[in-house]
């Protein structure tokens, strides 16, 4: 399968990724490559088998409904790129 | 000095013969005097180091017997150390202390090994040559002009030249063995779910695993009796009761049937002297009594594709949690919230990740996950099967861990090239089994990696095999003339 740049546009904006025309170009080259290697799974034999999401077919382990972890917040805060009064700030949403 | 091995200095520490600030002391100095070579370190923690050692020196006095007491190790800069920078490798990671520890760091520090530093890496463990890094390329100890494999690379490289006896990695494709195998020492994937992913940061959920790197078989068992263990913080950690992996090392290989999947060597790209190199290896375990036979893998050259769908389709929603907002990198002066978002991911990542978020999130996307990601499940499934099968005739496979020697910097630009060096290590990833790579030779120079892949669980045996191995040879204990 071969990747153009408009279609790579549109996954680098589903994948919230800033990029300009020369990167978008480059990216098509690669993601061409990258799909048409993964071509090989067309020719497995898995009619019928069952899909395969973890290698020991663990199921979730649930744990009593309590609360564990203290409050962190301040320590959390602390490595935010920019914080006031307790709030994560970010770019005015509402006009 | 330096070429003690981890066990060795575990003993010299027990028996009073060197403190740990002594050892420490000489490790700070071998990076100082000789990481510039390699870049394998992003952080050196010398100061906390010493203040570790002074505490390991102060329980060896009253006579305690941890596991790594007083021993200086190194951790992947993907585990998360309280305090201390935790990049992944990462422009988005360059500005995150973090505030926790992984379980992993938790359980070596209450084992007693003084950390020294964190290793660099590929930029969220994506890469197989520590060319993608946001802190520059690693250097092979070997050949400084070659690459040292990756993910792990730092890790590798600084064992390899003895600058830390013993270092952690993680795995998620190969990213253990494939460095192990360039840089000449012992590493060792567990079966999934052996280590706690808690604050491993994390790229492929279902595949990553952590390990230990070191110079042997025995200081990888030692470490990772520290490493493994139920953790109910890791949502697939799995619950069995702690094993002592020192326990087969001593066991002898009579009668020992050991596998050798044929598609593993038939492969087009497998170097004739790296087969060589395999081929002695497999006479020098004959001699101490192990039975060889060929078995089938029939789905293994799927296991690379079906990797490059379920690998990208987990990273890019592993990845998505990078905002700019709670932490990590955030560009400057955002318009509005999405440029914010897309400047801080476009800048904060890298081409290679960027390149495995955009797969991913196309295989998951709407109308393409059945043709993607449920086939490439599937695929999972049957490569998983062949293994079982395989593993009903025998007790261990034996494999190359790569299909070739160490690359020259910049020798694979294009990414399916690069992807196709962990041909022989990503089956284990998806099937989820314990698999190591340990040195079994030189080739102008260069070390050549040695594959054992385990059935689940069974790590004790597959590091007595190599301890066996170890015995014979001395491939394990050889390093770099720059760096002996």
């Amino acid at each position: 399968m071969s990747v153009d740049t408009s279609e790579v546009r549109r996954i680098a904006h589903l994948s919230r990724l800033a990029m300009n025309d020369d990167q978008t170009r480059d990216f098509a080259g690669g993601l061409s490559d990258i799909f048409a290697f993964v071509e090989q799974l067309n020719g497995a034999a898995i009619e019928g088998v069952e899909p395969m999401a973890h290698p020991l077919d663990a199921e979730q382990r649930l744990r009593p409904d309590a609360v564990t972890e203290p409050d962190q917040r301040e320590a959390y805060q602390a490595i935010a790129p920019a914080v006031e009064g307790g709030l994560y700030l970010v770019p005015r949403v509402i006009e | 000095m330096a070429q003690e091995t981890l066990s060795g200095w575990v003993r010299k520490l027990q028996a009073r013969e060197i403190s740990s600030r002594e050892l420490t002391q000489l490790y700070l100095d071998r990076i100082e005097r000789l990481d510039p070579q390699l870049n394998s370190f992003i952080t050196v923690t010398a100061e906390q180091a010493l203040a570790q050692a002074d505490a390991a020196d102060a329980r060896l006095a009253k006579g305690e017997q941890s596991p790594l007491l007083g021993v200086p190790v190194a951790q992947k800069d993907i585990f998360c150390t309280e305090g201390v920078r935790t990049s992944c490798g990462s422009r988005m990671l360059d500005p995150f202390v973090s505030p926790y520890n992984a379980t992993v760091v938790e359980r070596m520090n209450a084992a007693g090994a003084v950390m020294l530093g964190k290793t660099n890496m590929d930029e969220f463990a994506m890469g197989s040559s520590n060319e993608t890094s946001f802190y520059g390329p690693v250097r092979n100890p070997w050949d400084t002009e070659r690459v040292p494999g990756g993910s792990s690379g730092g890790s590798a490289a600084a064992v390899g030249a003895r600058l830390v006896p013993g270092a952690t990695g993680t795995d998620t494709g190969g990213s253990i063995r494939q460095p192990a195998a360039f840089c000449g020492i012992t590493g060792l994937k567990p079966t999934y779910g052996r280590v706690s992913r808690y604050g491993m940061i994390a790229f492929a959920s279902s595949l990553d695993q952590g390990g230990p790197m070191a110079a042997t078989a025995e200081d990888c068992g030692r470490m990772l009796n520290a490493m493994a263990g139920f953790d109910e913080r890791d949502s697939t950690s799995v619950e069995r009761p702690a094993e002592d992996f020192t326990a087969g090392l001593e066991q002898d290989l009579k009668g020992l049937r050991i596998g050798l999947p044929t598609e593993f060597f038939g492969e087009a790209g497998l170097d004739e002297r790296v087969r060589g190199v395999i081929d002695a290896a497999i006479e020098v375990l004959k001699g101490r009594g192990a039975e060889v036979r060929e078995v089938g893998l029939p789905n293994s050259h799927l296991s690379v594709p079906a990797y490059y769908v379920v690998a990208p389709a987990e990273c890019s929603s592993n990845l998505a949690r990078f905002d700019g907002v709670r932490y990590g990198y955030r560009c400057e002066n955002p318009e509005d919230l999405m440029d914010l978002y897309t400047r801080s991911r476009g800048e904060g990542f890298g081409d290679e990740v960027k390149r495995r978020i955009m797969v991913g999130t196309y295989v998951l996307s709407a109308g393409y996950y059945d043709a993607y990601y449920l086939k490439a499940q599937k695929v999972r499934r049957i490569i998983a099967d062949d293994f079982c099968r395989a593993f009903e005739d025998v007790d261990v496979l034996l494999a190359p861990t790569t299909p070739e020697l160490p690359f020259a910097l910049g020798a694979k630009a294009d990414p399916v090239s690069m992807y196709l060096s962990d041909i022989y290590t990503i089956a284990a990833n998806l099937a989820g089994l314990p698999a190591m790579s340990l040195p079994a030779g030189e080739i102008d120079g260069l070390p050549v990696g040695l594959q054992l892949i385990g059935n689940y669980f069974d790590e004790a045996r597959l590091l007595g095999v190599a301890h066996q191995y170890q015995q014979e040879t001395d491939w394990h204990a050889r390093v770099p003339a720059a760096f002996a």
